[in-house]
């Protein structure tokens, strides 16, 4: 059968005139923001996960009571506060013209039946509702939280910008149980999300939410207005980066927002784009041990081990350009308001391998292997396990390093069996900073041992103690006191090994500006020009 | 070939019923667990439990896999762990992208593939015929993202002819659809366009030996009529053939020039349900392909009575 001369045309004259096809958009009324974002949107539950992609779509969508600003102070947003005078009784007034998404009225009962999921899922929640009495809205914009026992930690733990941010939502959505994912994705955010459009893997698409009303601040961190300047904002999932850069260049996409660190020079070296860093702090990398079994049950062998490593080497070896990348010793990560290198000055400066040597020789080890998990699919993981197995081979263990993926690894982590038999000793991952800058928040300080503790299931009583002291504190400098006792006893122990501090690096367009610094991505603000 | 057609039918069931258990096993049996995914990397064990049992991984295997197959017997494919959206209606999404590429390059493939084969054949050892091989070598031997990459740079970052990525239903209209498509389907096609040129040679080479043929020219008829109406068209079966599984690997096999290209298609769902062990989409989707494998194969066979008529079910 021949085909026939107008299915030919049909088909090639499309074709041929592509290129006379792709005239200059014509300028659409509706600004749209294209967004590559460092991952796929995979929950859209904000409280039920810690991934920071759903944090960031939590600010699109949601808003906080409070927030933290750029100092990492916190400040009003949804209510102001007052403090009574023996710091026991919280009250949070919510501001006029709060709304959410489907035009209902924020009110406080929303509010407190949202912090108690919040409480129930996030860390440092669960630790404040042990010194909460009663937490209840005394009117429909009045909050009062009143405490048992002392706790210094209340308006920190409400503003901070992640790991899990204390979002609010309507009553009925707040009342999902645990365990079970929200289905209504009704906020009081400056972005309502577009359900219809939303393509799980591909495509999420926020718009405008016109019943916003900003603080009159200006916008700080995740505190002040969160003044919206485009109609739509689109998060495409592109797991090629090259494309992305592609599409950037061609006028495609208007943002990326982790650019790796390989194809950084390409978008340097193109007159139209901008790279930057967006978040002051970064991510901090480190390495965390099996506190269960030989040999790192044994805090010598720890502290042997923690003496081998190198953060030079470990960082060179993940990002490379030194622009990115600082040394840093501390638990909290560096540039916080707990920042302390204490104990932990041999892992920036210089190289103590002799010393590790002579350390792991007088705690008699063994050459139980060392079994180390390698997470080879994701390029963020990759190196710390390499470059690390070679520090400890040097010093003397006997290091099996095993490659997996990343799922296979998250899995084998969480077995608390024999090294041996399907276990592990040393895993490496990183953190956004802010998931690990006090105390409360810091999974790996957590000395819960089997049944509470994270991953490596120290057991640590001693710890807990400080953490409990650091939580009744009282102002600033009583908490900076205790978390330089607890970074001391902290590398002591080898809680775990900070390998240092880097930065995600974004690109944007010319015609992209006013993006916001701050901890987490956020599209308030930002302008885009025709 | 009704009753043929009915027969081969019911014999898929089994298979499909085999993969089905297969794919299930493999993947509980698989490291992974997707209430990490949900709960994070700072999820207590708490949460996590809550999660398994919310989703019902908590269960035992052959509970989950007969409550899996029971909702398969009632077309329902079951829902995503991560997005809350039902696989079929995911699949649905991603099926028209996928179905446009490769549809599109297949027919890129026969148009470019079986003219150039019949020129070689017919050229035989002549430089047109050397030129044709070589350059076929060169399309299969080259890794596919080198040649999206290439293609990108040349046309769309070079000429501004065509643009970088993305993928607009031919709903949309023929020419946004051709405009975007026409660079992922030549980059999908490359491969196969070399495979069925070389194909359509060594098979046209070995009917132009026979004896029809040198009776056809005997006859006096032009060589594009010996070419085209007799000697093509012994030929067919194994070019089909050819083409006929190369569509199936295109649907399967098409996630790298989705990803070059980030067109929203089945391979990029496949890839994500894997990385994020999302156990129901990947098994509708490992079981859709399976389907697609069968049915194609069959529509092949069935294409072999048509093109050639000695041929009888």
């Amino acid at each position: 059968m021949k085909p026939s001369r107008s299915l030919i045309a049909r088909l090639l004259l499309p074709l041929g005139f592509a290129a006379a096809l792709h005239a200059p958009h014509a300028l659409a009324a509706e600004k749209t923001l294209h967004a590559v974002m460092s991952s796929s949107l995979r929950v859209l539950d904000p409280i039920a996960t810690t991934a920071q992609i759903t944090r960031n779509h939590g600010f699109m969508i949601y808003d906080t009571l409070i927030a933290m600003d750029e100092h990492y102070q916190p400040a009003p947003q949804m209510a102001d506060w007052a403090i009574s005078p023996d710091g026991m009784v919280y009250t949070f007034t919510l501001r006029d013209g709060l709304m959410w998404h489907d035009g209902k009225p924020v009110t406080a009962t929303d509010c407190v039946a949202s912090l108690q999921r919040w409480a129930r899922y996030d860390v440092g929640g669960q630790l404040m509702m042990k010194s909460v009495k009663s937490l209840v809205a005394t009117d429909a914009k009045t909050i009062t939280l009143t405490l048992a026992k002392p706790f210094g930690y209340v308006l920190p733990l409400l503003a901070k910008p992640s790991s899990v941010a204390a979002f609010m939502m309507p009553e009925r959505v707040a009342n999902t149980p645990m365990g079970q994912m929200i289905t209504d994705y009704t906020g009081s955010g400056p972005f309502t999300f577009v359900a219809a459009e939303f393509d799980p893997g591909n495509r999420v698409v926020y718009e405008k939410f016109a019943g916003y009303v900003p603080r009159p601040e200006p916008a700080s961190g995740t505190a002040g207005g969160k003044v919206v300047k485009v109609d739509r904002v689109e998060w495409i999932n592109m797991p090629d980066r090259m494309t992305a850069i592609n599409a950037l260049a061609s006028g495609d996409i208007d943002f990326i927002e982790q650019l790796p660190m390989d194809l950084l020079p390409m978008v340097q070296a193109d007159g139209t784009l901008t790279s930057g860093v967006l978040s002051d702090l970064g991510n901090m990398t480190g390495g965390r041990m099996n506190f269960l079994y030989p040999p790192f049950n044994n805090p010598d062998i720890r502290r042997a081990a923690l003496l081998a490593l190198n953060q030079q080497d470990v960082l060179q070896a993940l990002v490379g350009n030194p622009e990115y990348y600082r040394l840093c010793a501390s638990v909290f990560g560096c540039g916080t308001p707990l920042e302390s290198q204490t104990g932990g000055e041999n892992l920036v400066k210089g190289d103590h391998s002799a010393e590790a040597r002579a350390l792991l020789s007088k705690a008699g080890y063994d050459g139980t292997p060392v079994v180390i998990l390698q997470a080879t699919d994701v390029p963020s993981q990759a190196p710390q396990p390499v470059v690390a197995a070679a520090a400890l081979r040097k010093v003397g263990f006997t290091v099996d390093l095993q490659p997996m993926d990343w799922q296979t690894l998250v899995t084998r982590r969480a077995n608390q069996g024999e090294p041996t038999k399907g276990g592990w000793n040393l895993f490496f991952t990183y953190w956004n900073v802010q998931t690990i800058w006090n105390p409360v928040v810091n999974p790996m300080l957590d000395g819960g041992g089997q049944k509470g503790a994270w991953f490596g299931w120290p057991t640590d009583a001693h710890m807990d103690a400080l953490r409990n002291e650091f939580v009744q504190a009282s102002g600033d400098a009583a908490q900076k006191a205790v978390a330089e006792k607890i970074q001391q006893y902290a590398m002591q122990q080898v809680s775990y090994i900070p390998l240092g501090q880097y930065h995600d690096v974004s690109a944007w367009n010319s015609h992209v500006s006013h993006l916001l610094k701050g901890p987490s991505t956020v599209f308030w603000n930002v302008q885009k020009d025709d | 070939m009704f009753a043929y057609f009915v027969r081969r039918v019911l014999a898929a069931i089994p298979v499909m019923l085999v993969v089905a258990l297969f794919v299930f096993l493999l993947l509980r049996l698989s490291p992974g667990d997707p209430a990490a995914i949900i709960g994070g990397d700072m999820a207590s064990p708490e949460q996590l439990a809550a999660i398994r049992q919310n989703l019902g991984l908590d269960r035992p295997l052959h509970v989950q896999f007969f409550v899996w197959l029971w909702q398969l017997l009632h077309g329902d494919f079951s829902t995503s762990l991560m997005a809350h959206t039902g696989v079929l209606s995911m699949i649905g999404q991603r099926l028209e992208p996928t179905l446009s590429l490769a549809l599109v390059a297949t027919a890129l493939t026969v148009l470019v593939a079986v003219p150039l084969g019949v020129l070689a054949a017919w050229r035989r050892g002549s430089w047109l015929d050397h030129t044709v091989m070589s350059v076929s070598v060169l399309g299969f031997s080259v890794p596919v993202f080198v040649i999206g990459y290439g293609l990108t740079t040349l046309f769309a970052l070079q000429l501004h002819w065509l643009p970088v990525q993305g993928f607009k239903s031919i709903f949309d209209g023929v020419g946004p659809f051709a405009y975007r498509i026409a660079l992922p389907a030549l980059t999908l096609a490359s491969a196969h366009i070399a495979l069925v040129a070389r194909m359509t040679r060594a098979s046209l080479l070995d009917v132009l030996g026979e004896d029809y043929i040198r009776t056809a020219r005997a006859k006096g008829l032009g060589e594009l009529a010996v070419l085209f109406r007799h000697a093509l068209r012994n030929a067919w079966v194994p070019i089909l053939t050819v083409i006929g599984s190369g569509f199936a690997l295109m649907i399967s096999g098409v996630v790298v020039t989705e990803s070059v290209f980030n067109i929203p298609g089945l391979g990029r769902l496949i890839v994500d349900a894997v990385l994020a062990r999302d156990y129901p989409v990947i098994q509708g989707m490992i079981l859709l392909t399976s389907g697609v494998y069968v049915l194609i194969n069959l529509l092949i066979d069935m294409s072999y009575a048509i093109s050639d008529p000695r041929i009888r079910y």
